[in-house]
């Protein structure tokens, strides 16, 4: 069913500095891409996000591992002799060079013949909507023009797969979202194994078929965005994606099925199996908008007093805060059917949506 | 570009022009120097190249074209027939090719030098430019005798050859136009060097990666990428060290043992022992066309090919 895979990591590492300098940006990371997937690697600054697209495209070597593209080892050749172009952040358009020329680059240093690189760069240019800015210099065009030449530069040798190191970044909030669509549409046209680098959550989890969340130089988790953002694995995959409510509780059960934890409250909630030690401490997430607020106290998974709430539009954010000391945030819709009518000082009753708890590792 | 005149209101325009007047005020010493330093003694050079010579050196206050005849033309002494000078046009011909040798020259050894300093970290690449300016420390006329030491037939690099049993004989590198050539390399090689690294420094190195993504091997990375971006450098580098080799003096002295001459020596020699100041003034004028012709060569090269690099 899953298509072939495109570009395999395997235990990669890359060490930078020597001696005591020496850090890892990348440490053992294994990861499969496969063939005609948008696939993004999401996380903060430094998280060795960009290192390893680098390294894909050949402009680091690994200090361990092996990087394979439809099963070929690649992680010992340069970047002109692998068949993976890039898309850079700032674009690196050459200014000596014009619109066409600039497209039309990789194709000449492979030796393509004229006539080939003219028809490919005039079909790169109906692509990306450009056919009018055919002969302007790179400095004679917007930002967004710029961002759909590097795009069609970088397809127009028809790479196997294509880099993007957070080629949004730099658009503003509106063009960026035209673009979002734009490349989701270039990657079905083309079917090209897109991999997408951002440090952007809202980005990453509209555009992509499958997103690796990476901090430290480590893979925390990779699935498809529905995966990461309702069932994150760990504490830094659901604190990073989305607004989220951390709590403690009991390991009461686990079996190879489901897993049963025992809130502060005494209540017991059924989730999804998990490979913590029975009867410690482990941490759950809620995400804000799975509970709903009650009058019902017997009812409730939680209760607590209101310390807070806050109106934003579509919904308000109810801050409560719990006997344990702890702090739980609801988000109720504003134009839904629950109740929302509540005061700050009032005592409320919280209840969980099936499966909505989540157990993390810390 | 900000538009100006017709919004600008009579205060802002006194203002401006207040401005303008300070600013004039400020670099007039520079003006003042560069006037009386530079265009003076030219005007005198104008004047002495239309008058005879003196026997004993100086001018004669007549109007004569000898001077500028002579650059080119030489009278026979027996039978008065004028014929090409073939002895200046030798010397033309020598400082033009020295010229140019010594500028690819620096251009092959300043390049990958340049491209090494501009890819170090940023802290320390004041160090290095630091040690490209080190030579200027020293008088030419000392530099040029310390290459003397080494290339001579008793020096260090025959001496080093010969004890090695590479060669049986010391090679003769004095006086010959390659010992010119090294002495005007070793002398204006920071002059190409610091504007290549103005250049490079200013380089986008993402533009490098971008074409070895593109498949470009490092050759014709080289060739079509860093090549064209850093061209202005190349061409400022060029001038810098053709001009200057073109009027060399000292160094074809020192190490062209006389014998070899170039232009700045066959000037010398009109005002000194040739006692031909009228001459010496056309020939020195003459040269002074040459870097203009190069000059405006320059403009236009960098006009048509070269880009501004800049964002």
């Amino acid at each position: 069913m899953a298509d072939p895979v495109a570009i395999s990591v395997n235990k990669v590492s890359k060490q930078f500095g020597q001696g005591a300098d020496a850090f890892f940006a990348l440490d053992q990371v294994s990861v499969d891409i496969r063939e005609n997937e948008f696939f993004t690697l999401l996380g903060p600054s430094g998280c060795g996000k960009t290192t390893l697209l680098r390294l894909i495209a050949g402009f680091e070597h690994p200090t361990a591992g092996h990087i394979q593209l439809h099963g070929e080892e690649i992680s010992h050749l340069p970047p002109f002799k692998r068949p993976v172009n890039t898309v850079f952040q700032n674009y690196a358009l050459f200014p000596h060079l014009t619109v066409a020329e600039n497209i039309g680059f990789g194709l000449d240093m492979q030796d393509k013949p004229a006539a080939e690189i003219e028809s490919t760069v005039t079909e790169m240019l109906q692509l990306v909507q450009m056919e009018s800015m055919r002969d302007r210099r790179t400095d004679q065009i917007s930002g967004g023009q710029q961002q759909r030449v590097a795009l069609a530069r970088a397809l127009a040798p028809h790479p196997r797969v294509l880099l993007l190191d957070e080629p949004l970044s730099a658009l503003d909030y509106k063009l960026r979202k035209g673009m979002q669509i734009e490349l989701k549409r270039l990657q079905l046209e083309t079917g090209i194994t897109f991999i997408f680098v951002t440090h952007d959550q809202e980005e990453a989890l509209t555009m992509s078929d499958r997103i690796a969340v990476m901090n430290n130089g480590q893979i925390l988790q990779v699935g498809s965005p529905n995966d990461i953002y309702d069932r994150p694995s760990h504490r830094f995959v659901a604190d990073f994606i989305g607004d989220t409510n951390f709590l403690s509780a009991e390991l009461v059960e686990s079996s190879s099925e489901r897993a049963v934890v025992k809130l502060s409250s005494g209540n017991k909630l059924v989730t999804g199996p998990t490979e913590a030690t029975l009867n410690n401490v482990v941490s759950i997430t809620v995400r804000p908008e799975q509970a709903v607020l009650i009058d019902d106290l017997a009812n409730a998974d939680l209760q607590g007093t209101v310390t807070n709430i806050m109106y934003s539009g579509t919904d308000s954010h109810f801050h409560i805060e719990l006997p344990s000391q702890e702090e739980f945030v609801a988000k109720v819709q504003n134009a839904g059917p629950a109740r929302r009518d509540w005061e700050t000082g009032q005592t409320v009753g919280i209840k969980f949506h099936d499966n909505a708890v989540q157990i993390v590792e810390d | 570009m900000p538009d100006d005149s017709p919004s600008l209101s009579k205060y802002e325009l006194a203002a401006r022009k207040q401005q303008t007047r300070r600013n004039l005020l400020l670099c007039s010493p520079a003006l003042i120097v560069l006037l009386l330093a530079a265009s003076g003694p030219l005007l005198v050079m104008l004047f002495y190249s239309f008058l005879k010579s003196g026997n004993y050196g100086g001018v004669v206050y007549e109007f004569s074209l000898d001077g500028w005849l002579n650059v080119f033309l030489v009278r026979d002494i027996f039978d008065d027939v004028l014929k090409v000078a073939d002895a200046h046009l030798s010397v033309f011909w020598r400082s033009i090719k020295l010229s140019a040798m010594t500028t690819f020259t620096c251009l092959v050894i300043g390049f990958p030098t340049a491209y090494f300093i501009a890819t170090r970290p940023r802290e320390s690449r004041n160090f290095w430019l630091f040690l490209i300016t080190i030579p200027f420390w020293t008088n030419l006329l000392i530099r040029t005798f310390a290459i003397l030491e080494l290339i001579r037939n008793n020096g260090i690099v025959n001496n080093l050859l010969t004890d090695l049993h590479i060669i049986e004989q010391p090679i003769q590198m004095m006086y010959t136009d390659f010992a010119i050539m090294i002495g005007m390399t070793y002398v204006y090689l920071p002059l190409m060097i610091l504007p290549l690294y103005a250049s490079m420094e200013k380089l986008d190195f993402r533009l490098v990666e971008a074409a070895y993504d593109l498949y470009a091997t490092r050759i014709r990375v080289l060739r079509r990428v860093i090549i064209p971006l850093i061209k202005p450098g190349i061409v400022a580098g060029s001038i810098l060290v053709f001009i200057p080799s073109l009027g060399a003096f000292v160094t074809p002295r020192v190490l062209g043992g006389g014998k070899n001459l170039m232009l700045g020596n066959l000037i010398e020699l009109q005002f000194g022992q040739g006692r031909n100041w009228p001459l010496g003034a056309a020939l020195s004028i003459t040269l002074l066309f040459i870097v203009m012709a190069t000059l405006l060569l320059y403009v236009r090269y960098s006009q048509k090919g070269g880009v501004q690099h800049e964002q």
